[in-house]
């Protein structure tokens, strides 16, 4: 059982250092952020599609996917978001219109979403500081919205994507130029079960 | 503008307070006190009143009550209040009895108010007159007792019983502002990054006694008075999604109003205080509409039906119409319905419009932010003449206009200072004063 358990991680690491090595060229990819190493390079793994690993011999005893479970939930929800694994939405000024980097996010936080379909998330609305507190709580309201229709047509379903407004109550950038509004307008996910 | 109440004085007094002393002197059937000078206003003095016991606490609430008396009665500038520096050439007064009225005649004072400060067993008795100084009447003459641990309620209470009782008015110095504010730094609970909360605070109107309402360590915004100035309603991330709370800040309890119904943002206590005006995407997510709900929560009403945003309600003073931000024409305008949500029609013609508040009698006025140039700045529309004036001009950005229930003052929060702070100034955009210093503070109301 300790050889197996074992060996799945071993195997995990080996299918990073792997992968990090085929992506050589570009940027790191999924299994970027590790700070305590056990945990996250499962949490890695788990972005990925299940790796059909060996276990038909003895699929009684050891089925490898409760390992992977159980090391994902020794991860909080907190270190999850920490690390934002779903991409945020980028807005034009005063818009609440979907540019097409905005959709292409979108698009990857799906297939996050496809894989890991027990995640619940919130979509939360942002404003930039530009305009009125109280007008931008509608606007951050039709960004979460927006961003929760495109998911939808993509065939992710409505009861797991709940959606809240922040208007300009909490820019990520706290800057006062274009360089921090172009940050702080968006729609931003959090994983609030999984 | 002079106005003569005929009242006897006396009987006026012993209406008005319980535990009025009789005047000395009611020789006067003349109660209130007028210029010298044609056309100005009466030229008061308010030097310290008088400690008549020893002790330091006596002698500090004293100077305290006159200091914080003249700067409340120099605020609606209906008395040139005479420099407190001019003070130190006269003989102060050692009781009601040996005030020096020629030499109070000397710097061209028409009235000054004189006040005595004696400990008692249960807390402090102060006795207040304001002289006539040119016929040595006594035209105010009251008595306060009470505690002693909040010396500026007694001066708060002295200054509008005088403008109430010298012009009339309805002084502002005993109400309150709320507000919302991220001075405590605390972090937000639940699985979101590293975010800090705010927290609803009160304060007196000119910024003293600042204190907190809300502890949910959670995002709480929108706060405005109930008409009594007993409760605060306000919209709290407290659950998750916002939702709409009233605190009753003197019982320490409160309530949910709205549950499990999408996201409710802008709560407004009808002129009446029995409905709430407020904002939910409840029917249609992405839509916000302007909704009425009994102070309990129940009886909810739709009152607008837009594919537009429909946003950040406000009430006439008389409860009959509501006032709202709409983007239904391409920008957000201040628009205006009747309660039943009927005749809606458009009010601004603003590249930008937002946050209305409507003044109380006697003006018949809209204040709102409209954006400018970067930001936004403070405008008010006169519902009669449908003029619209300016009131600030590009210091920073400036919001959330809020109105005084005298309506001759408006609180904002503006940027001008670095950070968002609470500012008030006059309706005519005068009389600027810094509320708050401490942290970001935001969306002002100010309590009747």
């Amino acid at each position: 059982m300790m050889r197996r358990a074992k060996s799945t991680i071993v195997f995990c690491l080996a299918m990073t250092v792997m992968l990090a090595v085929a992506c050589g060229g570009k940027k790191p990819p999924v299994a970027r952020p590790m700070p305590p190493p056990p945990a996250d390079v499962a949490d890695a793994s788990a972005t990925r599609p299940p790796a059909p690993p060996e276990p038909v011999r003895e699929p009684t005893i050891v089925p490898p996917e409760p390992v992977r479970a159980d090391t994902i939930s020794s991860s909080t929800l907190d270190d999850l978001n920490r690390n934002s694994p779903l991409k945020p939405v980028f807005f034009e000024y005063d818009s609440s219109e979907l540019t097409p980097a905005g959709k292409a996010a979108l698009d990857e936080d799906a297939t996050l979403l496809r894989r890991n379909a027990t995640w619940v998330i919130t979509i939360e609305g942002h404003a930039d500081e530009r305009g009125t507190a109280e007008y931008n709580l509608a606007l951050g309201e039709r960004r979460s919205v927006t961003a929760r229709a495109y998911l939808v047509s993509l065939g992710i379903t409505a009861d797991r994507l709940r959606t809240v407004s922040y208007g300009k109550e909490f820019p990520f950038d706290p800057g006062h130029d274009e360089g921090a509004y172009t940050k702080n307008r968006r729609a931003h996910f959090v994983i609030t079960a999984k | 503008m002079k106005q003569i109440l005929l009242a006897i004085s006396g009987l006026a007094l012993l209406a008005a307070t319980p535990r009025a002393q009789p005047p000395q002197q009611p020789s006067d059937i003349t109660t209130t006190i007028s210029s010298g000078s044609i056309g100005m206003p009466p030229r008061f003095a308010v030097p310290d009143f008088v400690p008549l016991s020893k002790d330091a606490e006596t002698a500090n609430a004293a100077t305290a009550m006159a200091r914080v008396l003249f700067d409340d009665l120099n605020f609606e500038h209906e008395f040139a209040l005479i420099p407190r520096d001019v003070y130190a050439t006269i003989r102060p007064a050692t009781s009601m009895f040996d005030v020096p009225l020629d030499r109070w005649r000397e710097v061209n004072a028409d009235g000054v108010v004189i006040g005595t400060v004696r400990k008692t067993d249960i807390g402090v008795q102060v006795e207040v007159r304001l002289f006539n100084v040119r016929s040595g009447s006594t035209p105010f003459a009251r008595e306060y007792s009470g505690s002693i641990a909040n010396p500026r309620a007694y001066a708060h209470r002295i200054a509008d019983e005088i403008h109430q009782q010298q012009r009339a008015l309805s002084g502002v110095a005993q109400t309150r502002l709320t507000f919302n504010s991220d001075r405590d730094g605390e972090r937000m609970a639940g699985t979101i990054e590293n975010r800090g909360s705010k927290e609803i605070y009160i304060s007196d109107y000119d910024g003293e006694n600042q204190r907190r309402v809300t502890t949910g360590f959670s995002l709480n915004i929108n706060s405005t008075w109930s008409p009594d100035g007993r409760s605060i309603v306000y919209t709290s991330y407290i659950r998750g999604m916002p939702n709409i709370f009233v605190s009753h800040i003197y019982q320490g309890t409160r309530d949910e109003l709205t549950k499990n119904a999408g996201n409710n943002f802008l709560p407004v206590f009808s002129p009446d205080g029995t409905r709430i005006a407020f904002i939910s995407n409840r029917d249609q997510a992405g839509n916000t509409e302007v909704y009425v709900m009994n102070i309990d929560g129940s009886n909810v009403q739709r009152l607008t039906n837009n594919p537009a945003a429909d946003t950040t309600p406000t009430w006439n003073p008389q409860g009959t119409q509501i006032a709202f931000v709409s983007d239904r024409s391409g920008s957000p305008q201040i628009w205006v319905m009747g309660v039943d949500g009927l005749g809606q029609r458009q009010l601004t013609h603003e590249s930008y419009a937002d946050r209305p508040t409507w003044s109380p009698a006697p003006y018949n006025e809209i204040a709102y932010a409209a954006k400018t140039g970067p930001g936004q700045d403070i405008k008010i529309l006169d519902l009669a003449t449908r003029e619209v004036r300016q009131l600030t001009f590009g210091e920073g950005t400036n919001e959330s206009p809020a109105f005084s229930p005298n309506g001759r003052h408006l609180a904002f929060s503006s940027t001008r200072s670095g950070k968002t702070q609470i500012f008030t100034m006059s309706r005519t955009g005068q009389d600027l004063k810094q509320i708050t210093r401490t942290g970001n503070n935001n969306q002002p109301d100010w309590s009747n």
